[in-house]
């Protein structure tokens, strides 16, 4: 085949200038948002940075804040990449008490813990195959077709436990939800490793880009060649995935799996540190650590309304005030506003 | 024309975006009685200056009179209550509402109250027939074609307005047919003494419609001229302001020798098209020249794999190739710039960049990603070869113009090495310099070798770079021209069906 012989001389633009990573994080919005919402508990809680280690690990405040928000943090990495293609998984927390579910009653049947494990995280797999069938296949909108899972969910979690909540003493999964590692509690090392390697993974491969690419025009996709229903399937089959590692960590967090309780209503707060970390829900470009940092930044500020003394009400009403304020500053006026400033210009 | 008066006139209007000088002390004058065609590259000061006659931008210098009386627009409606009306591209309409309740929206008749669906059809009915338009008022819009949707438009815009009546490319989405209807229309109104500005990229209806043209470059006003002293080559001259290297000799294609049968389709078909037979050669061109809807778009489509066919087969250099999706069609070395860019081409908010490389990365698949080197250096080369006038590759590709664009489509195909091209109106909406440059570039590829399949509604571009060409005619190719054969007026007889020659 002949190519057609294309002028090969290098091109007269200049290398582009690499951006400098460091500098440009600590300016994000998400990354100023997150510190000041620590400043604040701290002045409300001056406690609140103190790092204690008893007992060969870490307590204080800001483990704390690790531990209880890697729930959502696992699904936010799940839910970015399902959001990058446009789309949106509500499922997500019934699937963590499915997830919960299924460990929970093989052990106390006497299944092996680790089988019992990867039981569990087959059956992420399969929820998450599921909506991604929906999606692709049947062509249902994201909204729906996840929407499908999360009532039937919770109904096939509770046949899965007979409607009881099914408590259990197995070490195994009891340390994947209360155990530590290095000093960490295990909930916060099993999150940083599947942010590092889902980050890797999408950016040291195509897959970021041809994610990105679907989520930003399907039809061109199509066009271009690539086979958007195969992404769609692994994204989706991936997040289900996400939400069965979040459900073992919460089952083992309370020795028991409730199916009624158990990741109830944390698909909002996914879907919201998703956004909180830039990620459009128009699809498209889309950031796993920014995710995780959302993530952060919800768990941030329900635990220092928490520790402050203010009564839990005022969590929802603190949290939305801050989430607009985020979002303001992310949006494209803000962004207008900051290019005048002197210094912000190239 | 009878006695013209200056309606709405412009002095000297400037209009600034950030460094950028978008108009530069213009002048512009719109007479009763007269079409008054306004020209232009893409970028050169067109869509502003109708942005500002109708009152949707407010201009930095300059005044508007309208009858001789100073004006101050404060947006398009306000506009409207002094007689200027605006009619676009995309129909700017209610398509799930019913004809009558989208001439009559916002200024219902109402009886008791309530909104009298009788006389708004009674008056709906009446309204159009004086443009000649007799349809079912009561039925939803979006059921009649983009034409009839027009004409609604420009009745609704003339109701509301009735002094200057602004079209703006109105006939990129129409057939030809539909184009000489919607001009009756216009001609109606000209006579009745309103002021039309007409905004299109087709030349030669500029020609046929429009009494006086003016002429914009880069902001500024190049000419304002009648039209009956000025001929294609003076206006294509001024718009771009050095002339264009379009070849309309083909006699150098004709007859020359071609190389092997690159692709070939056998009996390829699916419901709603008749089977079709066709070989394409390395180094040939072969155009398809018919109406919109003869299914020009269909066979590129299922030739792409977008549409499975029902039947019939595809070899690449002789081998036999299954093609049921577009991922199969590019790992067989087809390429496809569809006609709707927007839509199915250009990834708008991903990076010049990216869109150049995404082709050649889909099917190199996800696991051999190209580093951050590779893509600089493909997109480096290609925007080069191409042209692609981008301030930076890592600048989303919606911030280019529509032929920049159109470039960075092509690219990408030519990033994956293709064996086999398909182009859909590669030159639609895009302005005259570009439009020349993916001429040049269509000949420029079949002369290296590559083979081409090129769709498009203008017979002079077609009849240009084509070796061959297919004529197609409700959904069936009807004829072949080869050699000699190959000319506009041929064309025009197949396509009208008058051409005796059948194809073999």
């Amino acid at each position: 085949m002949t190519r057609p012989t294309v002028d090969l001389r290098p091109t007269g633009q200049p290398p582009l200038p690499r951006p400098r990573p460091l500098a440009q994080f600590f300016t994000r919005p998400q990354v100023i948002a997150l510190a000041a919402v620590l400043l604040v508990n701290w002045a409300l809680f001056p406690g609140f940075f103190t790092i204690t280690w008893q007992d060969g690990r870490f307590f204080g405040s800001l483990i704390d804040v690790l531990n209880r928000g890697a729930p959502v943090a696992i699904l936010a990495i799940g839910m970015t990449m399902v959001i990058a293609t446009k789309g949106v998984d509500l499922s997500v927390g019934a699937v963590m008490a499915i997830s919960g579910a299924v460990a929970a009653t093989l052990v106390t049947n006497g299944v092996s813990a680790p089988i019992a494990v990867l039981a569990a995280l087959g059956a992420g797999l399969l929820c998450g195959l599921w909506n991604g069938i929906l999606v692709t296949l049947l062509d249902i909108q994201p909204i729906i077709a996840t929407l499908v899972l999360m009532v039937a969910g919770r109904g096939l979690a509770q046949l899965i436990t007979e409607g009881t909540i099914v408590t259990f003493s197995d070490p195994v999964l009891i340390f994947i939800g209360t155990g530590s590692f290095l000093g960490l509690p295990m909930p916060v090392v099993i999150a940083a490793l599947l942010m590092i390697a889902a980050t890797l993974i999408v950016r040291r491969t195509a897959l970021g880009l041809l994610i990105e690419a679907v989520g930003v025009n399907r039809s061109a996709a199509r066009f271009a060649g690539l086979r958007a229903g195969t992404l769609l399937l692994i994204v989706y089959t991936f997040a289900g995935f996400c939400a069965a590692i979040a459900g073992l960590i919460v089952a083992g967090d309370i020795r028991g799996a409730d199916a009624n309780n158990a990741g109830l209503w944390l698909e909002l707060d996914a879907i919201l540190a998703v956004v909180i970390g830039g990620t459009s829900l128009m699809g498209g470009r889309f950031s796993i650590p920014m995710a995780v940092l959302g993530a952060l930044i919800i768990q941030s500020m329900n635990t220092g309304i928490l520790i402050s003394g203010f009564s839990p009400e005022f969590n929802l009403v603190v949290k939305s005030a801050v989430i607009i304020v985020i979002l303001v500053l992310q949006s494209p006026l803000s962004a207008r506003l900051f290019r005048r400033l002197p210094g912000a210009q190239k | 024309m009878t006695d013209t008066k200056p309606v709405l006139e412009a002095r000297g209007i400037v209009k600034i975006f950030g460094q950028h000088r978008a108009l530069d002390t213009v002048d512009f004058t719109a007479n009763t009685g007269e079409v008054h065609a306004l020209l232009g590259e893409n970028g050169a000061g067109k869509s502003t200056l109708i942005k500002i006659l109708t009152g949707a931008y407010q201009p930095d210098a300059g005044e508007l009179l309208l009858d001789g009386q100073p004006i101050h627009l404060r947006d398009p409606l306000h506009g409207q209550t002094y007689g200027i009306g605006t009619v676009y591209q995309e129909v700017n309409l209610l398509p799930n509402r019913s004809v009558s309740e989208n001439l009559f929206l916002g200024r219902q008749p109402t009886r008791f109250g309530m909104v009298d669906h009788k006389r708004i059809d009674a008056l709906a009915r009446d309204l159009l027939s004086r443009y000649g338009l007799d349809v079912d008022v009561r039925a939803e819009l979006s059921e009649y074609s983009v034409a009839v949707q027009q004409i609604v438009a420009i009745a609704r815009a003339v109701e509301l307005s009735g002094k200057v009546l602004v079209l703006d490319e109105p006939t990129a989405s129409l057939d030809r047919n539909e184009v000489q209807r919607l001009f009756d229309v216009v001609r109606g109104l000209k006579a009745k003494g309103l002021a039309i500005i007409f905004i299109t990229h087709f030349l030669d209806q500029v020609f046929e419609l429009a009494d006086r043209v003016t002429i914009l470059r880069n902001g500024k006003r190049v000419a304002t001229q009648a039209l009956d002293t000025l001929n294609t080559t003076d206006v294509v001259r001024m718009m771009l302001g050095k002339d264009v290297a379009f070849d309309h000799h083909p006699t150098a294609l004709t007859g020359g020798p071609k190389g092997a049968v690159r692709v070939a389709f056998k009996g390829l078909s699916r419901k709603g098209l008749s089977p079709f037979d066709l070989a394409v050669h390395e180094g040939e061109v072969v155009g398809v020249a018919g109406l919109l809807g003869s299914g020009r778009t269909e066979v590129a489509r299922l030739m792409f794999g977008v549409d499975p066919s029902d039947g019939g087969q595809i070899t690449v250099d002789g081998q036999p190739v299954s093609i049921r999706n577009p991922a199969q069609a590019v790992a067989a070395g087809f390429g496809f710039c569809p006609e709707d860019r927007k839509l199915d081409g250009i990834f708008g908010d991903l990076s010049v960049r990216e869109n150049i490389i995404i082709a050649l990365q889909a099917k190199l698949g996800w696991l051999k990603a190209l580093n951050r080197d590779d893509q600089v250096e493909l997109a480096g080369r290609y925007a080069e070869a191409l042209d692609i006038r981008a301030a930076d590759h890592d600048m989303p590709v919606k911030l280019l113009s529509g032929g920049n664009q159109q470039k960075v489509i092509l690219a990408r195909w030519l990033a994956i090495d293709p064996s086999f091209l398909i182009l859909d109106e590669p030159t639609r909406g895009i302005d005259v310099g570009a439009h020349a440059e993916i001429v040049r570039t269509i000949n420029r590829l079949r002369e290296e070798g590559l083979a081409l399949f090129v769709i498009s509604s203008e017979l002079d571009e077609v009849v240009a770079y084509s070796n061959r060409i297919v004529v197609m005619r409700d959904r069936e190719m009807v004829a072949e021209l080869d050699g000699d054969a190959i000319a506009s007026d041929a064309i025009v007889q197949a396509i009208a069906g008058t051409a005796t020659e059948a194809r073999p």
